[in-house]
């Protein structure tokens, strides 16, 4: 009997210590007094070579991997945690699309400026760190790596439909909104059963993010209803598609695939990794027939691309900043780059004679590294976000323009929308 | 020195006795206390994991609280106001019924159809039973992935089909209605077989000797089912009525990898939104957990009311 009690207590105090063992994970030293870094990250960051190095270089140091496939899991721990107050890594990788929920949080995270080491002021982009500075001057990430847009267009079909289709031919298409849309309009009445673009949401986000001011105002004042420019954007967009120019695919979605397979849509919005997204979809039937090329209206434009960030959770944040800031060098970003093909954000990495010989031999040998680079340069600043901008985008404006593909009435859908983006914005 | 006193011995030799020896002691507590203990795990399981959390969404439920709020606002039961004049959720209720009644309501009628048709003398009996079970072993995700690549508004078999006999293609994923069948067809290809085999089950355990006495009497086969096999199948149908309830009103993986491009909306204009995806949404792309946990209550509310109802219709339909 006495055994019995006894095996019991045991038990108890062995689940216990177990429980409190697993309660203090993140201790920041190792067994052989190391610092433990920890950095999570998501898709390829294409960084697991310049850990080595950096471990070769700080025998101090011990860094430690949190590898998630996808963003979207990624970002909900990450937030998930932010909320129950322990169980980040000592660095946070955080994607351009997540960026305006990420810097409503700002408190909770470092002041880069603060803790990190000195850095160049003009090794970044200028509107990438732009878009992670406080209003107050802090700055909350290191830029990673970029998706600059260029266009990306079926050359066959252009032919079929007698536009032009070399790479400098279609630049005065690709000048302005207006140029597009007049081509598109050309298009659809020659190539019947093809559309000009893949889906609406596609086109007016990159639009939209163009605009000097987006969804929000400086003051965090949501101006959905009184700033004119969305309106006239979404006029725009929904007139196109009214006119049959949208393949009607939402992106991402099996059916999206298979239009590329089938050729159901002649231009495509296309940021950097957009590139691999083509030719994994279209697949080896249609090699040659897609074309890129450094034009895309009104400018320049961004979609994608990641920071690095430390969370003020972290127990080594001055190391875990040194760590960061060495990472987001030019020199490992131009590794990276090699290593994943993760696009610098880096002004001295887009002059790297490795970036500009960089070729792609689905889109028939393109200097694509050079053409980014040049599309990277032409982006002008970066839009204020406000703490719903990123949900405005995603769950409210690019279903109500699926929906207007879907046969709704696009002031009904407008009145949606806006109600959408309010209750959002609550 | 104790051993030997006898029973009568014993309630007095106590009272003069300060403690009674060890080892009887520890057998006494253990025979009292072992019991208790044999059982606590699942107890201290379910108060962890089941009742916790469950009293602690109503708590949560009475505040204003964003995921990350260092102190979240109280504002009573604000929340369930909000909820009550929220045309989304309300939308969603009526998307969780709609697709709950085409689910389960064909379903069940066609389980009892399934399960007659196995209990009579087939040859290979095992393989057609097995296999009426085999959609349930098929995993969920990929399930719904496959379906949702049948129900393509543009390049889906199912509309390829329908055109070969003439009919226009169904835009599944813009139509309500469309929609709502599509996610019923999925949970009725996974679901029918199981609660067929549980039906079979409880058909094989009506005694043989009532259907000879009804065959002696002279009853069609049609009578003997509906006078015989139907009532005494009574306390199974109420088991899988109220279990496809609790799972029907709480579907979510189906519509949620039903929405093409992954999002949690269901549908551009929520067409097929069910209660607990806009709860998740609600919870972890709003980050709005006080208004999240106010949708549970609620949701848990109407699974006990029509569970509940559902148990009397049964009771009271089949007798």
């Amino acid at each position: 009997m006495r055994h019995r009690w006894i095996s019991v207590l045991i038990c108890a105090a062995v689940s216990a210590a177990a429980t409190t063992a697993c309660g203090t994970g993140g201790a920041s030293q190792t067994a052989d007094g190391k610092t433990e870094l920890t950095i999570a990250t998501f898709n390829e960051f294409g960084y697991e070579e310049l850990f080595k190095e950096y471990e070769a270089a700080h025998p101090d140091v011990k860094i430690t991997q949190r590898k998630t496939g996808q963003g979207q899991p990624h970002h909900q721990n990450l937030f998930t945690k932010l909320g129950a107050g322990s169980g980040l890594a000592d660095i946070e990788g955080v994607e351009e699309g997540y960026l305006s929920q990420f810097m409503s949080k700002a408190g909770q995270f470092n002041d880069l400026k603060e803790i990190g080491p000195k850095v160049e002021d003009d090794r970044w982009l200028k509107w990438k760190t732009e878009a992670v500075t406080t209003k107050d001057g802090k700055v909350m990430g290191y830029g990673t790596d970029i998706g600059p847009l260029a266009m990306c267009y079926r050359k066959d079909l252009f032919e079929k439909a007698g536009l032009p289709s070399d790479p400098e031919g279609v630049k005065a298409l690709f000048a302005t909104w207006d140029s597009y849309f007049a081509a598109g309009d050309q298009f659809i009445a020659k190539a019947p059963g093809v559309a000009w673009f893949d889906s609406a949401a596609q086109v007016y986000n990159a639009m939209h993010n163009q605009l000097e001011t987006g969804y929000y105002d400086k003051s965090d004042k949501l101006v959905v209803d009184t700033n004119a420019a969305i309106k006239a954007n979404w006029t725009t967009v929904t007139a196109a598609v009214a006119k049959g120019q949208s393949a009607r695919l939402g992106a991402f979605s099996n059916e999206w695939n298979t239009g590329f397979k089938l050729g159901k849509f002649a231009t495509k919005t296309c940021p950097s990794w957009m590139l691999g997204v083509v030719e994994s979809q279209a697949g080896p039937e249609n090699k040659g027939l897609w074309a890129v090329t450094d034009a895309f209206p009104n400018g320049g434009g961004n979609w994608g691309g990641s920071y690095l960030t430390v969370p003020k959770q972290s127990k080594n944040a001055q190391k875990a900043a040194e760590l960061a800031a060495w990472l987001t060098a030019p020199e490992q970003q131009v590794k990276a780059f090699k290593a994943k093909g993760t696009f610098p954000s880096q002004t001295k990495a887009l002059d790297a004679p490795e970036l500009l010989e960089q070729t792609n031999a689905y889109f028939g040998d393109v200097k694509a590294g050079a053409l980014f680079a040049t599309q990277a340069k032409k982006i002008k600043a970066a839009q204020y976000k406000g703490p719903a901008d990123g949900q405005i985008q995603e769950t409210v404006f690019s279903p109500a323009l699926q929906s207007v593909e879907q046969g709704k009435n696009a002031d009904e859908a407008w009145k949606t929308a806006v109600e959408g983006a309010q209750k959002a914005a609550k | 020195m104790t051993a030997t006193l006898s029973k009568v011995d014993r309630g007095r030799e106590q009272a003069s006795l300060p403690r009674p020896p060890r080892r009887y002691r520890m057998s006494n507590l253990d025979a009292k206390v072992s019991p208790y203990l044999f059982v606590a795990p699942f107890f201290v399981l379910f108060i962890a994991i089941g009742l916790f959390p469950l009293l602690y969404t109503a708590y949560v439920s009475l505040f204003d609280w964003e995921i990350g709020d260092d102190d979240p606002l109280f504002i009573g039961f604000e929340n369930y106001s909000t909820l009550f004049q929220d045309d989304q959720f309300w939308n969603a209720l009526f998307n969780t019924f709609s697709i709950f009644l085409l689910s389960s309501a064909p379903q069940i009628v066609v389980a009892i159809v399934i399960a007659a048709l196995l209990n009579a003398n087939l040859r290979a009996r095992t393989g057609w039973r097995m296999g009426v079970l085999l959609p349930y072993v098929a995993s969920l995700v990929a399930l719904t992935i496959i379906f949702g690549n049948l129900f393509g508004p543009q390049y889906g078999l199912v509309n390829d089909v329908l055109g070969l006999i003439g009919i226009s293609p169904i835009d599944w994923q813009a139509s309500t209605f469309g929609s709502h069948v599509a996610i019923a067809s999925m949970v009725n290809w996974r679901w029918t077989g199981y609660n067929a085999l549980i039906i079979l089950a409880a058909m094989q355990a009506i005694p043989k000797d009532v259907y000879e006495a009804a065959l002696v009497d002279g009853a069609s086969a049609l009578r003997r089912f509906f006078s015989i096999t139907l009532p005494l199948l009574k306390p199974t149908l109420i088991f899988v009525v109220v279990t496809s309830t609790i799972g029907g009103l709480q579907i979510f993986t189906e519509p949620k990898l039903f929405e093409p491009s992954g999002g949690s909306g269901g549908g551009a204009e929520h067409q097929y939104q069910t209660v607990v995806l806009y709860l998740y949404q609600s919870a972890f792309q709003g980050f709005d957990l006080g208004y999240a946990s106010a949708i549970a209550w609620v949701l848990f509310m109407v699974v006990i009311a029509v569970a509940g109802l559902n148990f009397f219709l049964t009771r009271r339909a089949v007798k």
